[in-house]
């Protein structure tokens, strides 16, 4: 674990992810400006840092309704506003984007931030982005997994001999600036298939596992496929650190969390999908064994500790902006996780 | 409430004709419903590559937009070498996987073959039910020997589509009651 900066003895990792929401107030219609929802975003991972959460990340989405498409700039500025909190991507869409680029963005936000950037690389869910950055979404496989692997190639060799299909060769390619303590965690983004969580365990990468509904048995599967495939291809998986990430909204009541969280997921589902968030499914969303973390602080916690019973990852990560939920909501969130959800997880998920 | 009629065929006339009759008997019993006729035959729709249907435009994006936008869909479709037709596939692979999740989809069969109901009951609501449509289960299923020069000529017929056109705005009617009154025991 040491290897991804995880030290387990101080208990879950608990963290907050944003893909740069930028939505119109589901019951106003009014819609904040990008450069208010970008220095939002700066704010509230100086916030999180303040009240001790370990991770903040930002991912790119290339389309309507985000505003962090240059996602690693956030994070520049991210890593220049904190000084603690680890930061990264999440996650980049390294499908699109050339390796040696991406790891020089990433280990230079790791020198600014004085060793605490991380790379989450995804494969894009969306396939407008392959058309506006010039690729063919019938590469969408070979794409990924022959950046993925240069990615993972670079982090590793400073100088690299490489040839692939979809970048110029690299002969004796020196990629600098090296990460301030010569590597950085570079993590692999699954969605809820089983199949990507396996070819993440047989490259014994560790897995930043997408959880946004359903019930938290269904993922356990995943994480299992994951972590026997990486046994199977000779990794240790004790030394494989694994982060869940998925919807969250905490208020004083589980009533209360829903009435302000459903307008948002409902919205935000049916703008970016075309189909809203059914009421029904989001209901069955509270009961203790499904994945999203929607609800009371006491609940949350329940949620959260029957989770890491169950997937025995190290990380968590909350989505708790998902459909443009407003600025003060969010730092109430966090005041809350803060005060009352962080010292329950670290108390009970400590290994002192 | 908004009933889109969608003919999945972009040759013959026999789907269109008996979407012609259906749309004029719902437009006629029921002026309050928001009626569109998508006949394929007048789009450009292009097949399906994966995306998400928000990101087609043109053609594609007016078509899959206007169905997803629908209450009910009453669904036209030929039989064509005992399947539906590869436009009207295409238009549900160009369709999330959940697309009919709380829409009624009702169906009006044209065919040259007796035995080819068996498409319908086999073929077009199995796919119907798995991307989550309530089902009018009573089809209206149209032969040949049913036209003459572009028009039905029998009876039986005319009144199938009758009830057909009154069974898909009455489950409309009451699933969405259903719904909202399953939705209101909710505190969001």
């Amino acid at each position: 674990m040491e290897n991804y900066r995880i030290d387990q003895s101080e208990g879950l990792e608990f963290g907050l992810y944003t893909l740069g929401d930028h939505i119109p107030h589901p019951l106003t219609g009014e819609r904040i400006s990008a450069q208010q929802r970008i220095h939002e975003i700066i704010d509230l991972a100086k916030l999180a840092e303040q009240v001790g959460i370990d991770f903040f990340s930002v991912g790119e989405s290339h389309q309507e309704y985000f505003a962090t498409q240059a996602h690693s700039v956030v994070l520049a500025a991210i890593a220049q506003a904190t000084s603690k909190i680890k930061i990264a991507s999440s996650s980049t869409i390294i499908s699109t984007s050339d390796p040696v680029r991406v790891f020089e963005d990433f280990s230079t936000i790791d020198l600014i931030s004085r060793g605490r950037a991380e790379i989450i690389a995804g494969r894009a869910s969306r396939i407008g982005l392959f058309d506006l950055l010039g690729y063919d979404v019938r590469d969408y496989e070979e794409l990924y997994e022959e950046k993925f692997e240069l990615l993972l190639k670079i982090s590793k060799e400073e100088v690299v001999n490489w040839s692939g299909d979809f970048r110029a060769p690299l002969n004796n390619a020196r990629v600098i600036p090296r990460p301030q303590n010569g590597s950085m965690p570079i993590w692999r983004a699954v969605g809820g298939h089983a199949a990507s969580a396996i070819k993440a365990g047989n490259a014994g990468v560790p897995m930043f596992l997408a959880t946004l509904g359903g019930p938290a048995t269904s993922f356990k599967a995943t994480i299992d496929a994951y972590r026997e495939a990486a046994k199977r291809s000779g990794f240790d998986t004790a030394t494989l650190p694994i982060a869940t990430a998925g919807f969250f909204h905490v208020a004083e009541t589980t009533q209360q969390a829903q009435s302000e969280a459903y307008p948002h997921i409902n919205q935000g589902m049916q703008l970016i999908n075309g189909q809203g968030y059914p009421k029904q499914h989001f209901a069955q969303g509270a009961d203790s064994r499904d994945v999203m973390n929607i609800g009371s602080p006491q609940q949350v916690i329940e949620k959260i500790l029957y989770q890491h019973e169950l997937f025995g990852h190290q990380r968590y990560i909350a989505q708790m902006d998902f459909g443009g939920v407003p600025y003060e909501k969010l730092v109430k969130n966090i005041e809350l996780i803060g005060t009352e959800i962080l010292p329950a997880i670290k108390k009970y998920t400590a290994k002192k | 409430m908004k009933i889109v009629g969608l003919s999945g065929s972009i040759v013959g006339s026999k789907t269109r004709t008996s979407m012609n009759y259906m749309v004029k008997d719902l437009i006629k019993k029921y002026p309050d419903v928001e009626v569109t006729l998508l006949d394929l035959a007048d789009y450009h729709v292009q097949f399906s590559d994966g995306r998400n249907y928000l990101e087609y435009e043109g053609d594609t994006g007016f078509v899959t937009r206007k169905i997803m936008e629908a209450d009910a869909i009453i669904m036209g479709t030929p039989i064509f070498q005992a399947s539906i037709p590869a436009t009207l596939k295409n238009i549900f692979d160009l369709l999330p996987v959940n697309a009919f999740r709380d829409k009624v989809v009702s169906m009006l069969v044209t065919a040259g073959s007796p035995k080819h109901y068996l498409i319908a009951e086999q073929q077009l609501k199995p796919i119907l039910a798995y991307m989550k449509a309530q089902i009018v289960q009573t089809y209206v299923f149209i032969e040949e020997k049913d036209f003459q020069r572009k028009e039905i000529v029998n009876d039986d017929v005319l009144f199938r589509i009758e009830r057909l056109v009154e069974d898909t705005v009455v489950l409309t009617k009451t699933y969405t009651k259903m719904r909202e009154a399953k939705e209101a025991t909710y505190d969001f």
